[in-house]
């Protein structure tokens, strides 16, 4: 098996390397190198994250993700409120924006006239555009006046049961920086599930219009389930912004690093303490510790990226075997 | 041995040429607060010497230690004095030139109180520590007679940043409360009790701007270009003063008596008669032996300008000027640059 595996193997390999005077496997080549890159900076990147975050590995070890002390004076550093910030914003963001963002797909995609849709698909990627400290200030300007004096009372006095509903309104806080990531989310989810809606064959609207089926039951029923690996890919992508967003968080959500239930509450993310503390980190310790929270949300990243492909998995089988 | 002492020749014939026929460029790094005035003041003293051209880089004043410390630049600026194990870094010994004076002042956003407010030391340290949390507070009624309190929750706005200015604020709040001191302390990023976080003197100020009942810190010339409420302090002496440019320099004349010769001193708490208690130097950090003769002229004769005729651009800019006892005893500084 050994012997005609290896000159299968060298025979390959000769037969590129000779090949690549056609400009075919040059061009082969050349893609693989910018390919690997990618791999190669994505390396790079942790192994750095881990050798300069030595100090504050070494001396926190996993109490760095577990404890909720942040005190630069006494050197005490852990990132338990700052994960939490992290994860509590982009989720209440995707909560926010997933039933808009994929409404306006699915009124652009199936049921706007050619012209409307174009129009503010236009807008929407326009929208992508926009620098995120634009809408930091658009956020502290508008959306934490709003959220202080209309949108907090109000929801004290329909849900202020709930703990997360209550204490005072100030207007910065979790729920003004959620309100952000949701509208900086926004353009990447209707623009990916607008095209993924639109790529849902004619014949399989046609087929369910035959069947009988209204408007709403052949968009409910056949296009959005066709399309939903495309619309949830877009839902990941919108997350994965929402998660390593620095600017437009930091300028709303107040920048405490304690965790509180209420959504009210000022918190931190791991971006924004990162882009806050590193250019003054008076120590080596504190500096190594603002490295290893770039090294956690790196993780936060991989694995709610994990987590994402898994769905999508198990999505995609569970739609094959409907579809059977 | 000729080749290498005729390489010095030509090395040094380059650096002559460039020294003569260009720019003689210098380059410092550091606090963020002098910003403004040292822009000006390098931009004056451009058009008073066409060929002298200064670039600043306002990263920050750790970061101005850390560029000198490297050899990356030929002066640093800091808003907090250089402490011993920094000192210890450095392989030329770094001289401090105390350069203008700047100011915390305590802002708020109370609408309905047209007065501005009077804060002793406790009322300060408790408002910051959270054991103050309503600003009807009995202990800030008593404060200010015939003021109507409104009963507002107090929200207290501190920087997110690492900065001089929170370095400055919290000395305040270490020297005239036991409490701060054994709680957060000194820092120029300290572990706050609670409250807000923004970003920069402009994030502090316009967080407080349209929150109200916030209370903040933010540097006097943002008070003073921005028309914000700000409170009148009780200094060491027990007068009431007020921030201003005039009371900011008192302060430092207060200090001046006990100068210490390397000029690393704090003025906050000063114990002189009309000092405004929450005031700081600012320095430059110039290295004591500069090797390139040029770049040390140009440095000695920009020192003495500063001193002199750039100290009247402070006011305009929200700065206060430093007392003239202050610049006598810098002047006599000067001749240790080597």
């Amino acid at each position: 098996m050994s012997a005609p595996a290896i000159l299968a193997n060298k025979s390959g390999r000769t037969r590129r390397w000779h090949g690549l005077q056609t400009g075919d496997e040059v061009a082969h080549f050349v893609t693989f190198l910018f390919a690997a890159s990618v791999l190669f900076v994505t390396a790079f990147l942790v192994w750095e994250l881990w050798i300069q975050s030595a100090e504050s590995r070494a001396k926190f070890g996993f109490h760095f993700l577990a404890t909720s002390d942040w005190d630069p004076v006494l050197g005490q550093f852990g990132a338990l409120p700052f994960i939490y910030g992290t994860v509590l914003t982009s989720v209440l963001a995707l909560i926010i924006s997933i039933p808009l963002a994929v409404g306006a797909a699915i009124f652009l995609a199936e049921l706007a006239p050619p012209s409307l849709s174009s129009a503010c698909t236009f807008l929407v990627e326009l929208l992508a555009a926009i620098p995120s400290v634009i809408y930091g200030l658009l956020a502290l300007f508008t959306v934490v006046p709003l959220m202080r004096n209309y949108a907090e009372p109000f929801l004290k006095k329909t849900l202020g049961f709930l703990p997360f509903f209550q204490g005072p309104a100030i207007g910065v806080g979790y729920l003004a920086a959620s309100v952000v990531l949701a509208v900086m989310t926004f353009p990447f989810i209707i623009a990916i599930s607008r095209e993924s809606l639109m790529e849902v064959p004619r014949d399989q609207r046609e087929a369910a219009m035959a069947l009988g089926a209204t408007r709403w039951e052949s968009t409910f029923q056949v296009v959005v389930p066709y399309a939903r690996l495309g619309i949830l890919g877009s839902i990941f992508l919108g997350l994965a912004r929402a998660l390593g967003e620095t600017m437009a968080v930091t300028m709303v959500i107040g920048n405490d690093p304690a965790m509180h239930a209420s959504f009210f509450a000022p918190g931190y993310t791991i971006a924004a303490v990162i882009a806050n503390e590193f250019a003054e980190a008076g120590t080596s310790l504190h500096t190594s510790a603002l490295i290893e929270m770039g090294l956690v949300l790196f993780s936060v990243t991989i694995v709610v990226n994990a987590l994402a492909r898994l769905l999508v998995i198990a999505t995609s089988r569970k739609g094959t075997a409907q579809s059977q | 041995m000729k080749i290498s002492s005729s390489l010095v020749l030509v090395t040094m014939a380059a650096l002559g040429l460039t020294g003569n026929a260009a720019a003689q460029a210098l380059n410092g790094a550091g606090a963020t607060f002098p910003m403004a005035i040292y822009t000006k003041w390098f931009n004056e003293y451009h058009k008073l010497h066409p060929k002298v051209e200064i670039n600043y880089q306002s990263i920050g004043s750790g970061g101005g230690i850390t560029q000198l410390t490297a050899g990356t630049v030929d002066f640093g600026a800091s808003d907090a004095p250089m402490n011993d194990t920094e000192l210890a870094k450095m392989k030329v010994h770094p001289l401090h030139f105390p350069t203008v004076l700047g100011a915390d002042v305590v802002t708020y956003n109370l609408p309905s109180v047209k007065t501005p407010l009077k804060l002793d030391q406790a009322a300060v340290a408790a408002i910051f520590l959270l054991k103050i949390t309503k600003w009807n507070d009995p202990a800030l009624a008593k404060l200010n007679p015939g003021v109507k309190l409104p009963g507002d929750d107090i929200v207290v706005v501190h920087r997110s940043d690492g900065s001089g200015t929170t370095y400055v604020f919290t000395e305040y709040l270490t020297k005239i409360s036991p409490e701060w001191a054994k709680g957060p302390g000194t820092s120029k990023q300290p572990k706050w009790p609670g409250g807000l976080g923004q970003a920069g003197n402009e994030g502090v100020a316009g967080m407080v701007k349209q929150t109200p009942g916030a209370v903040g810190y933010v540097e006097l010339g943002y008070v003073l270009q921005n028309h914000m409420q700000s409170a009148i302090l009780k200094n060491a002496a027990g007068e009431w003063i007020e921030a201003t440019t005039a009371t900011v320099t008192a302060a430092a004349a207060a200090a001046a008596k006990t100068m210490p010769a390397d000029f690393r001193v704090s003025i906050t708490d000063a114990k002189g008669k009309g000092a405004y208690p929450d005031a700081s130097f600012t320095w430059l950090l110039i290295p004591s032996k500069i090797p390139d003769a040029a770049k040390k002229t140009v440095i000695v004769d920009f020192l003495k300008w500063m001193l002199h005729d750039g100290q009247k651009y402070c006011a305009d800019l929200g700065f206060a000027p430093l007392p003239k006892s202050v610049v006598d005893q810098e002047m006599k500084q000067i001749p240790q640059i080597q």
